[in-house]
């Protein structure tokens, strides 16, 4: 146990892990949580990381990284700030997908699974979010943008640029402002 | 917030409550809730069984398994203690209703997992969402900590002496992990791999215990079944498909949403009078009844109603309930690849013929859709796929081949189209050809 092992997780995040394992009727049950909820304080799932993971429950790294490898959601590199992730599977693709899809990696001026070079956004087609009568469909980390149009685009942009006190040349947020009036109607 | 839509003909059971603040702990008690759960604490395990059965309540997550045959079958006497396991997995495409459940109703899920708990005589309840309902998650462990703290959970719930606790868990981004005994699997903290059966869960399950899994719809509806009572309940459907459910309407459809209607409702009348027919002034093709993984229906073959023996009877599923809509402007093949590179993509890979059969399906359909196919594939894609199916070690590889062998049966015509170097008929201007990596 080294003592950069230790400072790896926030005292808060290193609380709800003791509190975690003891959830369970085995200890190893809190794994796929404490690898999502370990990605989202940390970024990725640096080699730290595993480590951690791994003394906590009393595993092998390999065993943690071969858990690890198999969930979707789970990275070993780090991803913007801001993950975008596309839906493009059937109901969004009837829907538009790809197209909102290009939108998202002309405007940002990366391809497919590309992060901008200032960190802030990474860009990912990803398979049904669980969305689709409200499609298309993305989800930016955690949060759901649904109903979407490529013209949409810019303004979801800009508002996460603000969002992150990035200065933006763009005034265009004015169709996102009317998405989010329109769906805080039908809420 | 996804939108809510409603329609004259829909029957609002499970979704009685949605758009009321019934997260809310109190909101949900003033609306009717936990009041199922109190009537169930003052009767035999067996009553409760005997009414869920009566009631013809099937499960909502895409087999239709009678849910209070499933519960009957958990032993009254086990060494291990025994488990009730909530699925909000959620992932077959087409489907999005427990978002609606977790987001609007997550009491019903609890009051609905208490009471499968004291069916069969479980301590214990998970309730495991998929990673990326992350803001759902945390609605449902608000709604938890508040049923904690009323005393509705936990050593001595509703004063009663009997103890039940609820855990949540969330995923991390897996379909695979749905299939019953590969979400046990994920719960033991494991790589989503499905388990050989028999056993079946609910003799050996969770930790080795006997195990009721449910989808979060089925358990949802489960408070309502006993506050109407199994008779009144089962009479909204059609024999042996009690009640109502929740049917997702998406795709090329005017007004899509969830829409809860009668088990047994007309498939046509759903599309052209709830859904308000095809959107953009199209014409219909095609329609995916049950999510992904159901056959694919023709326009003539619509004139159906939607339970689970009807819709089996025209030759597909009711499966998970979500129904996709296709319009003429539409390519079959794409949407064939579309949909296979879903499960090449989510296959496991623990067993050959659903590894290598997705993966070569996706790489013949691709070939076919970008203009190279020969006309001996057409056949040989569905001969793979018919010998994929029932060969697989979970249903994953039956959800693969059954919508392509539809796809290629039906659609022949469209895939003849396709043949030796023509492009894709129904190539968009601006829109790249589709290559799914
Ligand atoms: C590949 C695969 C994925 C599945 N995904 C889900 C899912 O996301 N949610 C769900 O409730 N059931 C899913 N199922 C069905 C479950 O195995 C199981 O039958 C169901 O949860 C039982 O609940 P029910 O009887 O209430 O329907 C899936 C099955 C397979 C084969
Ligand atoms: S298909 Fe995109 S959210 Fe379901």
């Amino acid at each position: 146990m080294s003592p950069e092992t230790l400072s790896i997780f926030s005292p808060a995040l290193a609380a709800r892990f003791d509190a975690l394992v003891s959830n369970y009727p085995v200890k190893r049950s809190a794994l796929v949580p404490m690898l999502l909820y370990a990605q989202d304080e940390v970024g990725y799932l640096s080699d730290g990381v595993i480590a951690e993971i791994a003394r906590r429950l009393g595993l092998t790294e390999l065993d943690v990284r071969n858990v690890a490898s198999y969930y979707s959601m789970l990275r070993f590199k780090p991803a913007g700030r801001y993950n975008i992730q596309v839906c493009t599977n059937i109901c969004c693709m009837l829907r538009g997908a790809y197209e909102l899809y290009d939108r998202f990696q002309e405007e940002l001026n990366i391809g497919p699974h590309g992060t901008t070079p200032d960190g802030l956004f990474s860009l990912e087609e990803v398979e049904c979010i669980g969305a689709c009568s409200w499609a298309p469909a993305i989800q930016v980390n955690y949060s759901f943008h649904d109903e979407l149009t490529p013209d949409l685009v810019a303004g979801i942009l800009a508002d996460y640029r603000a969002q992150a006190g990035v200065p933006t040349d763009r005034s265009s947020s004015v169709g996102w402002k009317a998405q989010a009036e329109r769906t805080k109607e039908h809420a | 917030m996804p939108r809510l839509v409603s329609h004259p003909d829909e029957v609002k059971i499970v979704s009685r409550r949605f758009g009321q603040g019934a997260a809310n702990i109190d909101r949900y008690i003033e609306l009717g809730g936990y009041e199922s759960v109190k009537k169930c604490l003052a009767q035999t395990p067996d009553w409760i069984v005997n009414e869920v059965k009566a009631s013809n309540l099937r499960g909502r997550g895409g087999a239709g398994f009678s849910t209070g045959m499933k519960w009957s079958f958990v032993p009254k006497q086990s060494p291990k203690p025994k488990y009730i396991l909530v699925n909000g997995d959620e992932s077959e495409p087409g489907t999005c209703k427990d978002h609606l459940i977790f987001l609007h109703d997550p009491h019903a899920v609890i009051e609905g997992t208490i009471i499968a708990g004291l069916a069969v005589g479980a301590k214990t309840g998970f309730i495991y969402l998929r990673g990326e309902y992350r803001y759902l998650l945390e609605i449902v462990e608000k709604a938890v900590a508040d049923a904690y703290a009323r005393g509705f959970l936990g050593k001595n719930i509703f004063g009663s002496g009997t103890e039940f606790e609820i855990v949540t868990q969330t995923g991390a981004g897996a379909y695979e992990v749905g299939e019953e005994s590969a979400l046990m699997e994920s719960l033991e903290g494991k790589r989503g791999i499905p388990r050989i059966k028999p056993p079946f869960p609910a003799v050996v399950g969770l930790y080795g215990g006997p195990t009721v899994i449910n989808n979060a719809e089925t358990i949802a509806t489960v408070p309502h079944v006993i506050a109407t009572g199994a008779a009144a309940y089962a009479e909204l459907g059609t024999p042996r498909n009690g009640g109502t459910r929740l049917f997702c309407l998406s795709g090329h459809i005017q007004r899509p949403g969830v829409y809860e209607l009668p088990m047994g409702y007309n498939l046509k009348k759903m599309i052209y009078e709830v859904g308000g027919g095809i959107a953009n002034g199209n014409q219909l093709k095609a329609v995916v009844p049950g999510g992904s993984s159901t056959p694919v229906l023709r326009p003539e073959e619509i004139d159906i109603g939607m339970d689970f023996d009807q819709v089996g009877k025209a030759g597909s599923m009711l499966g998970s309930g979500g129904v996709v809509v296709i319009d003429d402007h539409t390519c079959i093949v794409e949407f064939a690849l579309r949909t296979i590179g879903f499960y090449q993509h989510e296959s496991c890979g623990w067993c050959i013929p659903c590894r290598e059969g997705t993966d070569w399906l996706q790489k013949s359909l691709t070939r076919f859709h970008a203009g190279f196919g020969k006309a001996a594939d057409i056949d040989n894609i569905q001969y793979l796929a018919e010998n994929m199916l029932g060969r697989t070690f979970c249903p994953l590889g039956d959800a693969a081949a059954m919508p392509t062998i539809a796809f290629v049966k039906k659609f022949r015509k469209e895939f003849e189209d396709h043949l030796s170097g023509k492009p894709c008929p129904f190539a968009r201007e601006g829109v790249p050809q589709l290559t799914v990596a």
